[in-house]
């Protein structure tokens, strides 16, 4: 079991959840759960060769998974998994 | 400017007391804000209480970039401005309320949108820049231009209910360089898979909280007291009162600063950012090396220089100048029976000029030269200025 805390912009593809328990012993676990759970999430988080997109950022607790052993990287009961994609700010097209 | 050289008034005494008081803070502290120049980019949400924060604090220049004018919908979170700014150059307006809130700091305005083109002129004379834009592309031209030219970068970044803060590229007092945000985000995400406008927005008081801490981090930087958030990415989350503090690191294969870098000059980011037409031919380039092998042969061809008079003054290398505004008016000027090659600084404004010339006039005997003069300079003749 780990946390996944869900950033705003994604939320409308988890019903608003903030917040998520997902029973996974790894990262890549914790991935493939809530894109089976949440379908439209998947392609916010991975590219097309299944890498989480590099726009957005992945830590399990306080390190950055790049530092870790990325999609490997084990969690435990307490982690807290964040995801945190780059923004920008209001206008995103000119 | 050194700090033994700056002097208080009675008036900037009395004003800065709270500051000087603070026993880790006192008139050492004070004097380094006044002795310091301080670029933000952007004043709307994150510029406006930036802004307000860093000129009540007593920092001795501070530059102002933005294109825009005010607008009532602004008014939701641009603390900066009131309603009869409305239509007004926000940079002007922000200078209004600025001094009339503190005349002892000095200002300068540009009034015009950054680009590749300036961004390094604007930059050079700062000692700290705070990003505080609403933008892809100019976030990876801040970071950039701040690479190239040794700056650090407070950045803020807002959207909805999230903020993000934290200090890139900045130097530590062991010498050690932080991560920018080419470290953390290498690459920006495409067009398509960030929310539209109308799915966008921001919160009106999220800005004056996560602009309030790029102003903390300015001061901290410029004082050196404290602990800069460099290495560290401060995220809040206003929905659920939350905030969390990262650590993130320096990567090797950073293109600006890795091990490898393979940008040397600033780009053109909105291609970067994928929001530029992709169906556009591409340009037949000519390289600095294979234009000084033309110049040293005795080639029979045309060199069209299309950048600022201005800019002509500072360094040329025997084009004929004829500004990218110019060039439709001038056309009659460029040759269709040899080779022409057109450059400018870096590249871009000369694109710019021969597709206006082959779409309009049907040249097809132009050439741009790949990295502008900068390139020529760097391949060819160092011993020219560069600017």
């Amino acid at each position: 079991m780990a946390t996944v805390v869900i950033p705003t912009p994604l939320r409308k593809f988890t019903n608003q959840t903030a917040k998520l328990q997902v029973s996974a012993n790894t990262i890549g676990e914790v991935i493939d759960s809530l894109t089976r759970d949440f379908p439209d999430l998947k392609k916010h988080l991975l590219d097309d060769q299944g890498k989480v997109r590099s726009f957005v950022n992945i830590f399990a607790g306080d390190e950055d998974i790049r530092d870790l052993q990325e999609e490997k990287t084990v969690v435990g009961e307490a982690t807290i998994v964040s995801i945190v994609p780059a923004i920008a700010g209001g206008v995103h097209f000119k | 400017m050194a700090i033994d050289n700056i002097r208080f008034s009675r008036e900037e005494l009395a004003r800065y007391n709270r500051h000087m008081i603070i026993p880790d803070f006192g008139e050492v502290a004070q004097k380094k804000l006044k002795a310091s120049k301080v670029l933000v980019i952007g004043c709307g949400g994150l510029g406006s209480p930036a802004l307000l924060y860093l000129t009540a604090a007593g920092i001795g220049t501070i530059g102002i970039i933005d294109f825009d004018v005010v607008d009532d919908s602004n008014l939701q979170r641009q603390v900066l401005f009131d309603i009869h700014e409305i239509g007004k150059p926000k940079v002007e307006a922000a200078k209004r309320r600025l001094e009339s809130l503190n005349p002892h700091v000095h200002f300068k305005l540009y009034n015009t949108h950054l680009n590749s083109e300036n961004a390094l002129d604007i930059f050079r004379e700062y000692d700290v820049v705070a990003d505080g834009t609403d933008n892809f592309p100019t976030r990876y031209l801040v970071n950039d231009a701040c690479l190239l030219l040794d700056k650090p970068n407070v950045y803020a970044s807002i959207f909805q209910f999230e903020g993000q803060v934290s200090v890139f590229n900045y130097v530590n007092a062991q010498n050690v360089r932080g991560p920018n945000y080419r470290d953390l985000y290498p690459v920006p995400p495409p067009p398509g898979l960030v929310p539209s406008c109308a799915e966008g927005g921001v919160l009106g008081v999220l800005p004056g909280i996560v602009g309030s801490l790029q102003a903390l981090e300015v001061i901290k930087i410029i004082t050196g007291v404290g602990e800069p958030l460099s290495g560290r990415f401060f995220t809040f989350d206003a929905l659920n009162f939350e905030n969390r503090t990262f650590n993130i690191k320096r990567r090797p294969d950073n293109p600006v600063n890795g091990k490898n870098p393979t940008i040397t000059h600033l780009i053109d980011y909105e291609q970067f950012c994928g929001m530029r037409a992709v169906e556009e031919k591409p340009l037949k380039e000519i390289t600095a090396v294979e234009l000084y092998d033309w110049q040293v042969q005795g080639k029979k061809f045309q060199l069209i220089d299309v950048r600022e008079p201005y800019e002509y003054n500072i360094v040329q290398i025997g084009g004929e100048l004829i500004p990218l505004s110019t060039i439709a008016d001038q056309a009659g000027r460029i040759s269709r029976d040899m080779d022409v090659v057109i450059h400018c600084k870096v590249g871009g404004r000369s694109g710019k000029a021969i597709r206006e010339l082959e779409e309009k006039f049907g040249f097809r005997n132009l050439y741009n030269l790949k990295g502008g003069i900068l390139a020529y300079i760097d391949q060819v003749k160092p011993e020219l200025t560069k600017y």
